[in-house]
């Protein structure tokens, strides 16, 4: 794994987060990694730009202190690129900007974060939990959340 | 053979009036024994029916279907008779009670008359009604109202679905129905099914009114609820349509009135295009239950080859398709009459 | 000027038609569907979680969960991803049979999914042909995990156990009437009047649409977009074999169901390919007992389920067991469009909607 700053599209995505993106490349991902507020920004240059015009998977991850958000991106039907943009958030402040507005695909997936691991996104259409109850109390997915039996 | 029945019949009411009774009284006695005598026979019949459709079913999805009770599987439908009888009566909070209970009643009744003036063998019919045909498909349409009540009583949206849905279709599929038998009727010249199944004496209708009886076993398919028309029950969308609410005898009383009035189209569609009840070597009564039988069978044959059709298709081909066939065919057929007559035959 | 009032009816969780336990609430207007609201969570096992505290290996029997209407496909998927995340080599033999067995699942799958078309719209008979023909399928899994319906087969590093002899000739037989099969749907299902009339031009989706809202596997392709990640991102040895991608024209229900059974065929010719070039030799490769992945590894590995695209993303913390593992499960994604394509049809096109876009409910609740 090495940084790398050849790609001229690349660059022109450095340029959009302000030169705070991080970009790893493995033989099978480039990994983005960037701030919550420059999400936004860099997932409609990823769409527009590099055509990224897929967003596969949307998850996010329990690190303690933080969480991390993933998305997929892909693009059909030509798969030559395929990245990974991260992103962390507080556990104090879990929220983040939703991506609905560029990958409608993201709704239920959204959903589907805050119903289990408790991320707020903001601007999204209708976030209320997916799978479990409405009533349900806590965000499973979260490592302190407690199994009962 | 032939006169097995007739002959019943007469030592009744000759016993009857050498007792003492007025003859007026020995024909009432008769004729409630007469419809003691259909309504067992309908009731025994759908059982057969029942265990019939559900080996038709097996048969065509090659599989056995019921075998376990009896030879057959036959002793099957007398088994879920009992279950169904022995079940409790449910009658879900919210429902309008009245109506609830009364639908089923109401649509099995209405089943039941339409036996009075089918001819089921010769000289056979209850009542020898000359505008049987009229009758016929005059109290068959009361059908709409029960289960449009059954629907409404049950205060269940799938169930008033089902019952609007089937308002609509056996409404809009009565006048093809009465359409495609106007031809038969022009030319028997008669109302009177009896008459009908005389005119066919030579040549059956189904011969001279090949197009009418298409369109006739369509629309009666529809009229009858069955597969591919089965909208009011219409399991896959509607659960159980009109019938969602019922269950136990209330439910089977349903079933029942279905299979009742499988048998009484079939056997109109007999009556009137197929020859009735005449035919060689064997008695009338064993034609015409042969006969209601076959196509019948062909009901069935139909009901499990096709998916459903969607309600708004269903609806067109009525009006768009059906009723100008008919129409058509009502015209072609008077002018065929006066043709013939023209040429003196 | 009359107005009528919308109304809501509840279609599922318990409904004839909704493939488990699925709730759609649709606002009706008379017939006519205004929107429809999906409700999932009915079968939700908490699958996720479950796998934070099962050890690699021991999380394979839930995966078979997932789909357990084509159960060889997500169990690989799984296994493939942990083998991306440890770098494990798996012997020739075990790929051709676990290509072999995952084209098996998706036909299984496909044709559960023509006969419970069938069924939805009526047609009790087209399930019945449907079920009879994928009892055959169920037999080999049965002959080669001893399991019929959750086999559980596939290995971290390989598959269980090698396949037993009597699996080849009916393999072998099964492939040989694969084409009267197909014949027989097309006649009695497929080229069948009134399921045309129920189908065509109903639950239109866009390639656009399709894209955007994330929708993959057949239903995209029935949209016209060429895309199957055996080709467009091959995992495995899919490389090695030649078969077409059926696509549709007009993203409507009644491409979805020619596009699948054309793809019945396509997974036929694989198996046949499979079975020519299967080498001989060892079904599992060495693999230490316990699996412990390198600390802060992760991994996003996708294949192409008999449903879409189903992805595995795990993450480890250097012990035995994950730290995270997510399933992005076609179904659920597939699943969002619902609402889209049934607005402005009919109630029975719901139906007919939900039965063409092919969920699995224990996949999409996971």
């Amino acid at each position: 794994m090495e940084a790398i700053n050849g790609d001229k599209a690349l660059l022109s995505l450095q340029s959009i987060t302000g030169n705070r993106l991080e970009i790893i490349r493995d033989p099978h991902f480039i990994y983005l990694t960037v701030g919550p507020d420059e999400l936004l920004p860099l997932m409609q240059a990823l769409k527009e730009q590099l055509g990224m015009n897929y967003l596969s998977n949307l998850t996010a991850v329990d690190y303690g202190e933080e969480f991390e958000i993933i998305y997929n991106l892909y693009a059909i039907p030509d798969n030559q690129q395929k990245f990974i943009v991260k992103t962390r958030v507080p556990r104090a402040q879990a929220e983040l900007a939703s991506v609905f507005s560029i990958y409608p695909t993201a709704d239920w997936q959204e959903r589907e974060v805050f119903d289990l691991m408790g991320i707020q996104f903001s601007q999204h259409p209708n976030l209320v939990r997916v799978l479990l109850p409405d009533d349900f109390e806590g965000h499973p997915l979260r490592k302190d959340f407690k199994k009962e039996g | 053979m032939e006169h097995w029945f007739l002959n019943i019949a007469h030592w009744l009411t000759s016993w009857l009036v050498s007792l003492g009774l007025a003859p007026v009284w020995a024909e009432v006695i008769l004729l409630v024994g007469q419809w003691t005598c259909i309504v067992g026979i309908i009731t025994l019949n759908v059982l057969v029916l029942i265990w019939l459709e559900r080996k038709v079913a097996g048969f065509m999805q090659q599989r056995l279907g019921p075998n376990r009770l009896g030879p057959y599987g036959f002793f099957q439908t007398i088994a879920d008779t009992l279950k169904l009888l022995t079940k409790e009566d449910i009658i879900p909070s919210q429902t309008d009670k009245l109506i609830f209970k009364i639908a089923p009643m109401f649509f099995i009744i209405v089943s039941v008359m339409l036996y009075a003036v089918l001819p089921m063998g010769q000289d056979m019919a209850v009542v020898n009604l000359n505008v049987g045909l009229f009758y016929f498909i005059s109290v068959g349409s009361l059908s709409t109202i029960c289960l449009l009540m059954a629907g409404w009583g049950s205060n269940n949206k799938w169930s008033l679905l089902g019952a609007m849905r089937s308002v609509a279709q056996m409404i809009s599929y009565e006048i093809p129905l009465a359409f495609s038998l106007l031809g038969v009727v022009m030319i028997s010249g008669s109302l009177n099914l009896s008459d009908i199944v005389q005119a066919q004496h030579n040549l059956w209708f189904i011969l001279l009114q090949p197009v009418a009886f298409i369109t006739f076993f369509i629309a009666a398919t529809a009229e009858l609820n069955r597969g591919p028309f089965d909208m009011p029950e219409a399991e896959q969308e509607l659960t159980a349509g009109a019938f969602t609410e019922y269950s136990g005898m209330r439910w089977a009383l349903f079933f029942l009135a279905e299979y009742t009035n499988l048998v009484a189209v079939s056997a109109l569609a007999a009556t009137l295009f197929l020859g009735g009840w005449q035919g060689p070597f064997l008695p009338s009564w064993l034609w015409i239950i042969l006969k209601t039988y076959l196509i019948m069978m062909v009901f069935m044959w139909l009901k499990w080859t096709f998916p459903r059709i969607r309600m708004d298709h269903l609806m067109s081909l009525s009006w768009k398709v059906l009723i100008p066939i008919s129409l058509v065919n009502i015209v072609l057929t008077g002018a065929g009459i006066e043709i013939f007559r023209w040429m003196g035959w | 000027m009359f107005t009528t009032d919308i109304y809501t009816i509840n279609i599922g969780p318990q409904h004839p038609s909704t493939h488990g336990g699925l709730h759609v609430e649709a606002l009706m207007d008379g017939e006519v569907v205004k929107d429809a609201i999906v409700h999932l969570g009915y079968v939700h096992r908490s699958m996720e979680k479950i796998a934070e505290s099962r050890t690699y290996t021991q999380f394979i029997p839930y995966t078979s969960r997932l789909d357990y209407l084509a159960t060889h496909l997500p169990t690989l998927g799984y296994v493939q991803a942990v083998e991306k995340l440890m770098g494990v080599e798996v012997p020739e033999r075990a790929e051709y049979i676990r290509v072999i067995l995952g084209e098996l699942s998706r036909i299984a799958s496909h044709m559960l999914f023509v006969g419970s078309l069938a069924i939805d719209l009526g047609a009790t008979t087209g399930l019945i042909y449907c079920l009879r023909d994928r009892e055959r399928i169920m037999d080999m899994f049965e002959m080669s995990s001893g399991q019929r319906l959750l086999a559980s087969y596939m290995r971290i590093g390989g598959v269980i156990q090698d396949l037993p002899e009597e699996f080849f000739p009916a393999v072998d037989r099964f492939l040989n009437d694969l084409h009267g099969m197909i014949e027989e749907y097309n006649g009695l299902i497929t080229g069948n009047e009134i399921l045309q009339a129920r189908c065509k031009g109903i639950g239109i989706l866009s390639p656009e649409e399709a894209i955007a809202y994330g929708v993959t596997g057949p239903n995209l392709r029935a949209s016209g977009v060429l895309y199957d990640l055996r080709k467009a991102d091959p995992y495995g040895i899919y490389e090695r074999f030649e078969f077409e991608i059926p696509t549709g024209q007009h993203g409507d229900c009644l491409d979805r169901l020619i596009v699948r059974i054309k793809e019945i065929e396509q997974s036929g010719y694989i198996i046949r390919q499979a079975l020519k070039k299967m080498p001989t030799g060892e079904v599992r490769g060495k693999v230490p007992k316990l699996l412990k992945p390198e600390k802060g590894k992760e991994v996003y590995h996708r294949i192409e389920s008999a449903k879409g695209e189903l992805g595995f993303y795990l993450v480890s913390d250097g012990t035995e067991k994950p730290f995270r593992v997510h399933v992005r499960a076609p179904s659920f994604v597939n699943l969002m469009i619902l609402p889209l394509i049934s607005r402005g049809g009919k109630l029975q096109d719901i139906i007919a909607n939900i039965a063409t876009l092919d969920p699995v409910l224990g996949e999409s609740d996971r």
